[in-house]
């Protein structure tokens, strides 16, 4: 094995005596493991391997950060040659809050390849995740969450929710834009998630910064493309911003928008259907010509001029997304600007050319004109791959019309002596295709093709063949001496489909040949020895001659028979015995129409080649394979009449320079910025809060009302550019910091009851949080300290109190248990049993109902409650004393325990005349509940809410057919709407109110069990019991 | 969008692969070989296997395959692996095999920053380079004693920005601007000599190196000349719509802004003809001559040319000599390259002799073609002239050059 230089480089510049051996066996470069790799047959493979992790590890647990950076680094390799490193994952994660940012990055790499096999341990790192997400550097920001995204666990589904959530509202557009990429991540990993997964996509829609927007309608296309409703709000800033957007952001959205203009605005072709082409070629003559222009809605005309100039990107996805619109959404006589840019694009590698020319020749078949004057460009050049020639083969004879074809022909004449078979016979193909549909030239290709004939390559002869038997077909013109020329090649011709052709055509016309006899003749002689394809024609031909002839050709016929009776091959057999039956009994019914049925007239073939459909959207995956890809979805068919206009007015600001954006910034003070923030947020909510804004703009700075909500497209812009440039230079921090020092003290005011890190932050990072502080109110419109902690997530407590309503308990028998038997209590026992009703004294506390009972013969008296032996957090109300308890009868009391959502025990001591004695009240978990009910729509909001690690999902099989009765008795829970197989309940804790939803699906005979519950154990334990009753 | 990508050598080896979703077994790459083997010079852009498809480019001998699950524009791909490659080329100044090996670790990291999700994240090499500095062997000497690494902690402005692919902060001693205005002549020329095709294709590449934001504006003497354009993002529609000029803030360092294609009304000066005769008889040995010579030059001296002559294939082997340059035939592909170098109009090159001609071949009807190099410096063979380039938004005087380069494209003569 031999070491690179750099390998043993960077071994002695750590100079470890504890890795050289290590080093030695190789790892320094990819070259080097690659030959371990490849060579497991070596019996030191796997040992040395073994050693080496060891030896990795070693490295990563050491604390100096070199080390640990050379070991990732080897790492990364062994990913990077598909070998497996899933072993050293409980190494790796450690190192993942490590402060080195190359490190960092590499360990995130590890993550995302290996966190979905290792799902336990990838849990460990979620948390610093967590944390890294509140850090003020934006890179760091959003690194954390495109790993947290990226780890393929179906249980922290939740928490990228909430990490998707705030990265959606964070001040850095980087951010934004990466949580626009989280979107479909979260979503294949969880489906449920699509309806809030809307709202951020739709806030994320509505953003300024063009940054974000390609990737917002990235997410918009991967999750809910059937929600045209959402582009109408941003259709028109869509528009205006196409120009700005990144490369690839542009192809995205102009897909998009094709799809969305098939659905909202009327075929501009509509009118100018029926005379097709010539319309085109009048509209090109005459541009001025005004008239015969289609009147399009001025949204639709809008989106093509916005997408024109996209045609002049140097990027061919570009120009090919904007060649599809305008071919699928444009009117035809504007489609030229796109050819033009298509043809271009044949300049550009070979893998561009070929799915280009593809995309061409599907045009071609119904806008031919387009490309007449590109014709030079589509001539074949000896160093083109086959299937670009074949293609530009297609793409001639799709063009060819009465003016072009002499130059079509006689570039193809000259492809016919290249050495490319495959390319030649598709040329003489090309050559009767022209023929076939150009009537003025078809003599002389007829001629040219019988030339061919005498041709020395055999491919060529053969293929001309075939070609001028189609010809023959679709000609009225006398081919007998065109048939008497290709008789004379029988002798000379190996290609089976050529003799074939030539015994056909010779059979189709054998009145007029007279060497037809001897033709068969001599097909008889060499029958055994032809091809399958050869043998059915001269089957076919020896059944014409014998009807035209009976007497002469009766011996012939039976012996050709005979041999194909005997044929290897079925289908010869097959078609002997059926033929046979015009031979061999003439007075059969068949074979008095046999005339009729051999020597009719056939239709002529028509020519059609597969790759000409147009099934598919042009430059989607589906069209270049010509079958339907995995999620395609064909394009929608234009509307008879257009949806009414529901795009909005309101006119896009961009800020196309910097200079301009600093002129502004100028003149805006922090309050303007946040109230023109504010107004931002509400107008992605909705319309209807405007007028509520624009008091309180006015309230909160009066010089500034006229900013109306125009500016604040400006305002955004400048803040993140504010943020950069105050990272870079120097000499504009000064006068942009002036400005937070202003707000300072301000701001400590505000927020005083928020632990300050002042000391070790920049006024940059105050700025930031101030920001970041005000996008989580949202819509909020004054700034109070009253709703704190601005860090955390906002969560909607409010809302839930008049979505979910307490109900009733159901009527159910409970079963009544005895805590103490009489033996125990020396004649006392007590039974007890859970009512289900709120105690009076706290809604938190369950009711229990005690039944003391007096077995004895004497009185019992003053039986109360003793000493308590509670967990902490659990209270008891102790039931009335009873004074007096008479011989053979019973009492009730009322218990009421809170268990503080534990199932911990209440022990208590139940003192009496009779002594004293303990009772053990263990709950049961259905019990510590409070039947709760809420709409369909709530319940799967929450329920989507809380899943992953919140979620417990349990399937037992049950025939009990009375389902809610079964559930009823187990736990205290209240019905939601629900249908027959999929029953939903739902509950509340009863101390901390916190929600329980158990969903039952029944199949047949098993049911699904979901308890979503935040209090993992209650929920675990409360499906446990579920399954239980239902078992 | 992309789920993985594999990087194979021409062997057959996958010797990298990196996932962005879950892991694709390699395996899949089997569709890929198959096709490679089949035919190693026809590869299809995309395959469709059962449940994955493959998009693949080819570049400096590696092959690059992306797997996509599902529908997703083709050209999206193929054009995004270029770009991959394209910054590759640019980090490493080549995208070979062994090249990839070396630089794995800078490898992932940088499709880590490309790409998110399999979506494109980060693809302006302005912005990458800041991310991840390219590795050399100072800063990699540099970096092991002062243990920083040649990755950025901070997210580059130019990312947030309206001009993406500017870095702030850029600062020159020397400010320099030049600007290389190549055209390539794409033709066909039949038997005859007379020209099927000609057209001129052109592209302006620029190195620039000025401090600060420069606003550069570059002007025509001619730009009715254009026919067709497109452009780096940098350059400003609306004014070359107006005014046809440039109006751009370049990127720093080497770009290409602008290729364009020359109205095809206009007669395209050919400044070269090959004079060739082949003379085969079956069974016998054949004659072959060509000579070069310059035509339409404008007085300017053509260098560098090549003559790539695909021979029939009947011929065994070539037995020629030339009054210039070196020859040699590869019998497996039948090529014969000749190497003439610069014309002298005093000696025209010429090349003659006897080629060996496989026994019993019919050869009469195969015609051979001939593909032609060359390049013309100091001429734009459109005329395209460049007026002048001003400089706005900074202060000081730059050094501004302009070069004319005239290249052969595809050019080919059918013999």
């Amino acid at each position: 094995m031999l070491h690179s230089i750099s390998g043993t480089m960077t071994h002695h510049a750590y100079g470890k005596t504890n890795f050289e051996r290590e080093k030695a066996s190789g790892a320094g470069s990819l070259d080097q493991d690659y030959s371990v790799g490849i060579d497991p047959a070596s019996g030191v493979f796997f040992n040395s391997d073994y050693r080496r992790h060891e030896d990795l590890k070693e490295m990563l647990d050491s604390n100096k950060d070199n080390l640990k950076l050379e070991a990732m680094k080897r790492i990364i390799g062994m990913i990077a040659k598909g070998r497996d490193a899933s072993s050293l994952f409980p190494a790796v994660v450690k190192n993942v809050v490590s402060k080195n940012i190359e490190l960092k990055k590499l360990v995130y790499s590890y993550l995302e390849r290996y966190a979905e096999e290792k799902e336990d341990l990838a849990l460990l790192s979620i948390s610093t995740f967590q944390r890294a997400l509140k850090e003020p550097n934006q890179l760091i920001r959003a690194g954390a969450l495109r790993v947290l995204s990226g780890i393929r666990v179906s249980m922290i589904a939740p928490i990228v929710m909430i990490a998707i959530r705030d990265a959606a509202a964070d001040m850095s557009p980087y951010v934004r834009k990466t949580a626009a990429h989280a979107i479909p991540k979260l979503y294949s990993l969880d489906n449920d998630t699509k309806p809030e997964l809307i709202v951020i996509i739709e806030k994320l829609l509505a953003d300024r910064t063009v940054l974000v927007i390609g990737s917002a309608v990235m997410a918009f296309t991967k999750v809910c493309p059937e929600r045209v409703d959402l582009i109408h709000k941003v259709y028109l800033k869509l528009c205006a911003l196409l120009g700005d957007v990144d490369e690839w952001g542009q192809v995205i959205i102009v897909n998009m928008l094709t799809r969305y203009a098939r659905t909202q605005f009327t075929d501009p072709c509509k009118n100018d259907k029926d005379n097709g082409d010539r319309a085109f070629y009048d509209s090109e003559s005459e541009a001025s010509d005004k008239e015969n222009t289609p009147t399009l809605d001025p949204d639709h005309r809008l989106l093509l001029r916005s997408a024109r100039p996209l045609l002049q990107s140097r990027n061919a996805a570009v120009v090919m997304a904007v060649a599809q619109m305008y071919h699928h959404i444009g009117p035809k006589s504007e489609t030229i600007a796109a050819v033009k840019a298509l043809v271009r694009l044949l300049r550009s590698n070979p893998e561009v050319q070929e799915l280009v020319l593809k995309t061409i020749l599907t045009m071609t078949v119904t806008r031919k004109g387009a490309f007449d004057v590109y014709l030079k460009s589509f001539f074949v050049r000896t160093s083109d791959s086959t299937r670009i020639k074949l293609l530009k083969l297609n793409i001639l004879t799709n063009i060819a019309n009465e003016s072009n074809i002499s130059i079509i022909l006689r570039e193809l004449e000259t492809y016919i002596s290249s050495y490319d078979d495959d390319f030649v016979a598709a040329t003489i193909q090309a050559i009767g295709r022209c023929a076939c549909f150009i009537t003025a030239v078809t003599d002389t290709c007829l001629s040219g093709l019988v030339t061919l004939l005498s041709n020395k390559n055999e491919v060529v002869v053969a293929e001309s063949v075939v070609v001028i038997k189609r010809l023959l077909q679709t000609q009225a013109a006398n081919p007998k001496e065109i048939i008497q020329q290709m008789i004379r090649l029988l002798d000379s011709i190996d290609v089976a489909q050529a003799r074939a052709s030539i015994i056909w055509l010779l059979g189709e016309h054998c009145r007029d040949i007279p060497t037809a006899s001897n033709v068969l003749k001599r097909a008889a002689k060499s029958f055994s020895n032809e091809e399958d394809i050869v043998k059915l024609q001269v089957l076919n031909l020896a059944v014409k001659l014998y009807i035209s002839d009976k007497e002469q050709y009766d011996l012939l016929c039976q012996y050709i028979f005979n041999l194909s009776k005997y044929d290897q091959n079925y289908d010869i057999r097959d078609r002997a015995r059926l033929l046979r039956n015009f031979i061999d009994n003439p007075s059969n019914k068949l074979a008095a129409s046999a005339a009729k049925i051999f020597l009719s007239c056939k239709p002529a073939p028509t020519y059609r080649t597969s790759e000409e459909s147009d099934l598919y959207q042009l430059g989607s995956l589906s069209h270049s394979i010509n079958s339907k890809a995995n999620g395609y979805e064909p394009l929608p068919p234009w509307p008879e009449v257009a949806p009414p206009n529901v795009r909005e007015v309101e006119p896009a600001q961009v800020v196309s320079t910097q200079s301009e954006a600093k002129l502004e910034k100028i003149f805006h003070s922090w309050e303007t910025e946040s109230s023109s923030e504010l107004s931002e947020e509400a107008e992605g909510s909705g319309e209807s809060d405007e007028s509520s804004e624009s008091d309180n703009k006015s309230s909160s700075s009066d010089e500034h009302t006229s900013s109306s909500s125009d500016s604040s497209s400006g305002d955004e812009d400048d803040e993140d550019e504010e943020e950069e440039e105050e990272e870079e230079d120097s000499s504009l921090e000064t006068e942009e910091g002036d400005n937070v020092i202003l707000t300072e003290p301000e701001a400590e005011k505000l927020f005083d009851n928020v632990p300050q890190k002042k000391t070790e932050k920049s006024n940059l990072d105050l700025l930031l949080d101030l920001e970041m502080n005000d996008q989580n109110f949202g819509g909020g419109p004054i700034l109070t300290p009253s709703l704190g902690g601005f860090l955390s997530p906002v969560t909607s407590v409010t809302n839930n109190v008049q979505a979910i309503q307490v109900v009733p308990s159901v009527d159910i028998p409970i079963k009544t248990s005895e805590v103490l038997n009489r033996i125990n209590g020396k004649g006392l026992s007590i039974s007890y049993r859970f009512t289900r009703n709120p105690h009076l004294f706290s809604p938190s506390m369950v009711n229990l109902n005690l039944v003391f009972t007096n077995s004895t013969s004497e009185e019992i008296s003053d039986i109360r409650v003793g000493e308590k032996t509670l967990s902490p957090g659990m209270s008891v109300h102790e039931f009335a004393c009873i004074t007096s308890l008479n011989p053979n009868s019973s009492l009730p009391g009322t218990l009421g325990i809170d268990f503080n959502d534990s199932l911990h025990p209440a022990n208590l001591q139940i003192i009496s005349s009779l002594g004293s004695s303990n009772i053990c009240l263990k709950p049961d978990v259905g019990e510590l509940l409070r039947p709760v009910t809420m709409s369909e729509e709530y319940f799967l909001k929450e329920q989507i809410k809380l899943k992953g690690m919140n979620e417990h999902v349990g399937i037992v099989s049950c025939k009990e057919t009375n389902l809610k009765q079964k559930i009823y008795q187990a736990a205290n829970l209240g019905l939601c709407p629900s249908h027959d197989n999929d029953l939903r309940f739902a509950g509340q804790t009863l101390t901390s109110s916190s929600l329980v939803l158990v969903s039952a699906t029944r199949k047949d005979v098993e049911v699904t069990i979901t308890v979503n519950c935040e209090k993992l154990v209650l929920g675990s334990m409360l499906l446990n019991t579920l399954k239980s009753v239902l078992q | 969008m992309i789920h993985s990508l594999f990087m194979i050598n021409s062997s057959g080896d996958v010797f990298l692969e990196k996932h962005w979703k879950s892991v694709v077994s390699r395996s899949v790459c089997d569709y890929y070989l198959e096709a490679q083997r089949t035919n190693p010079n026809d590869i299809p852009p995309v395959i469709a296997t059962s449940h994955h498809y493959l998009l693949s480019i080819r570049r400096g001998g590696v092959h690059f395959v992306a797997v996509c699950m599902e529908e997703v524009p083709p050209l999206f791909v193929i054009e995004f692996l270029h770009r991959i490659v394209d910054t590759f080329q640019d980090y490493f100044s080549d995208c070979t095999e062994s090249i990839i090996k070396e630089n794995y670790v800078v490898i992932y990291e940088l499709l880590d920053e490309m790409l998110d999700n399999g979506y494109p994240l980060a693809t302006e090499s302005n912005i990458l380079k800041e991310l991840i500095k390219p590795p050399n062997i100072l800063r990699t000497i540099a970096n092991t004693v002062t243990g920083k690494s040649n990755v950025s902690g901070t997210l580059p402005t130019g990312q947030l920005s309206n001009i993406p692919w500017r870095r702030t902060g850029v600062k020159y001693t020397n400010n320099e601007a030049y600007f290389d205005v190549v055209e390539e002549v794409e033709a066909i020329i039949d038997k005859t000599g007379s020209t099927v095709f000609a057209e001129i294709q052109g592209y302006i590449d620029c190195c620039i190196k000025l401090s600060g934001m420069p606003d550069l504006t570059l002007s025509f003497m001619n730009p009715r000349l254009f026919d067709d354009v497109s452009f780096h993002p940098c350059v400003r529609y609306k004014r070359w719509e107006s005014e046809k000029i440039l109006s751009f803030i370049p990127p720093d360092g080497n770009f290409r802004l602008i290729s364009y294609h020359i109205n095809t009304q206009s007669v395209v000066a050919i400044p070269i003809y090959v004079r060739h005769s082949l003379s085969i008889k079956s069974g016998e040995q054949g004659r072959l001559e060509v000579t070069v010579g310059p035509k339409q030059t404008l007085g300017r001296t053509i260098e560098g040319v090549k003559l790539e002559i695909h021979m029939p294939k009947s011929i065994l082997n070539c037995n020629l000599t030339s009054n210039q340059g070196k020859y040699n035939f590869d019998p497996v592909a039948k090529i014969l390259h000749w190497d003439v170098g610069r014309i002298d109009v005093a000696k025209l090159p010429n090349i003659r002799g006897s080629v060996a001609i496989a026994s019993g071949a019919n050869t009469t009807e195969i015609n051979p073609s001939i593909n032609v190099h060359f390049t013309i410096n100091q001429l734009a063979v459109s005329g395209l002239k460049v007026y002048r380039l001003d400089m706005y938004g900074e202060k000081y005087k730059p050094f501004k050059g302009v070069k004319y380069i005239t290249k052969a494209g595809r050019f080919q003569i059918r013999m």
